[in-house]
């Protein structure tokens, strides 16, 4: 995973500290909609739930989970490739 | 946030997380403007839940007052409400819900001289209405206009919905030529209504009319459903256009609006499908 991880570039950022489930799914689908296919979002998150939900909710959207990684004690990036 | 506040996020989050609907769908119901001709036992469950689907416009189209008796199935207004205009009570009940959405109040009984100017601002027509007159003149003037009608009638514990879209598939018409003649069929009042019944069949117009908007699903064209609420059964009746339909057939007849005399009613049954069924 933290080799991929290098290999992307982020073309978005969104972060959902702070944020609970579905909302945290919810966002990151929004701020997916906006950018183009290919595009890759990292989401930051620190509700613990949302590092399987999100990812789960995006796959069944048919675009593809890259990575899923803690980055400190509290937070998690998620990145997300949009759907071609 | 792709154009919403924070509070919209919140409160169309379950319509968002749809694959199908998603915030590129919440814009579309946003900016869409559905019209519900009728704010009684159909219209009420209907544009309640148009309402909180956040469509953006809605239209409401009344002439009563709401009385005591009406209170057994048309879930808009309360007993507070008694002896106001029904589009009064019903537009503040929509904006109690969502205050997001705008109503546009049009407290007139439909005739032909008003109905293509109210049909004509709206994308989606649905028909709540309960007499013969307003049903035949709300078929005649969307197919005129080319609008998509969601159409429903309710009696006793019977109610059938259709979705018609001109030019993609039959019309009221089609399959119920002309109204019955005139004491032929029992009225609401003499029937009687189950109230919940006109709540399902109100339900699924919203249903219907948030899937055109949407661009989703299959929507009921040429397709009656039917539910019964005794046997607790639904069934689909499938229709093709009739060639011989007076106004969307080969050679049809009804040029222009007409007028039938006020018959309060809906015709029911699978008798007049065979004709056509497919
Ligand atoms: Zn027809």
């Amino acid at each position: 995973m933290d080799e991929t991880k290098q290999a992307v570039t982020v073309d978005r950022e969104i972060d959902l500290k702070g944020e609970v489930c579905p909302y945290t799914f919810v966002k990151s689908k929004l701020a997916l909609e906006e950018m183009l296919a290919g595009q890759v979002l990292r989401i930051i998150v620190d509700h613990v739930p949302a590092t399987r939900n999100v990812p789960r909710s995006m796959e069944n959207e048919g675009n593809e989970v890259i990575g899923i990684s803690q980055i400190n004690n509290s937070d998690w990036q998620i990145l997300v490739r949009k759907r071609e | 946030m792709f154009g919403f506040t924070e509070e919209e996020v919140k409160r169309y989050s379950r319509h968002i997380i749809l694959k199908e609907v998603g915030g590129t769908g919440q814009r579309k119901l946003r900016e869409a403007r559905v019209l519900v001709v009728g704010v009684g036992g159909l219209g009420s469950p209907a544009s309640y839940y148009l309402a909180a689907a956040g469509v953006g416009t809605i239209g409401i189209v009344d002439s009563d007052f709401v009385e005591l008796s009406n209170l057994q199935r048309q879930i808009l207004h309360r007993t507070d409400d008694i002896g106001r205009q029904k589009t009064e009570s019903g537009a503040e009940r929509l904006h109690a819900l969502n205050p997001g959405v705008s109503v546009v109040k049009h407290a007139v009984k439909l005739s032909k001289d008003n109905v293509t100017d109210i049909i004509g601002a709206y994308d989606v027509i649905i028909d709540g209405v309960d007499n013969f007159a307003a049903r035949y003149l709300l078929n005649d003037a969307c197919f005129f206009q080319k609008k998509p009608l969601v159409e429903a009638g309710v009696l006793q514990f019977l109610g059938q919905i259709m979705t018609i879209v001109p030019g993609q598939g039959p019309c009221y018409r089609c399959v119920f030529p002309e109204p019955p003649p005139p004491g032929s069929v029992p009225s609401c009042q003499e029937a009687g209504i189950l109230g919940a019944v006109p709540g399902v069949l109100g339900t699924l117009q919203a249903a219907e009319a948030l899937k055109l908007i949407l661009g989703i699903g299959k929507p009921l064209i040429g397709r009656i459903i039917i539910y019964e609420a005794l046997s607790g059964s639904f069934r689909e009746v499938r229709f093709n256009p009739n060639p011989r339909c007076p106004l969307c057939g080969e050679r049809p007849t009804i040029a222009e609006l007409t007028e039938y005399p006020f018959e309060c009613g809906v015709q029911q049954g699978a008798d007049n499908f065979t004709v056509n069924e497919r």
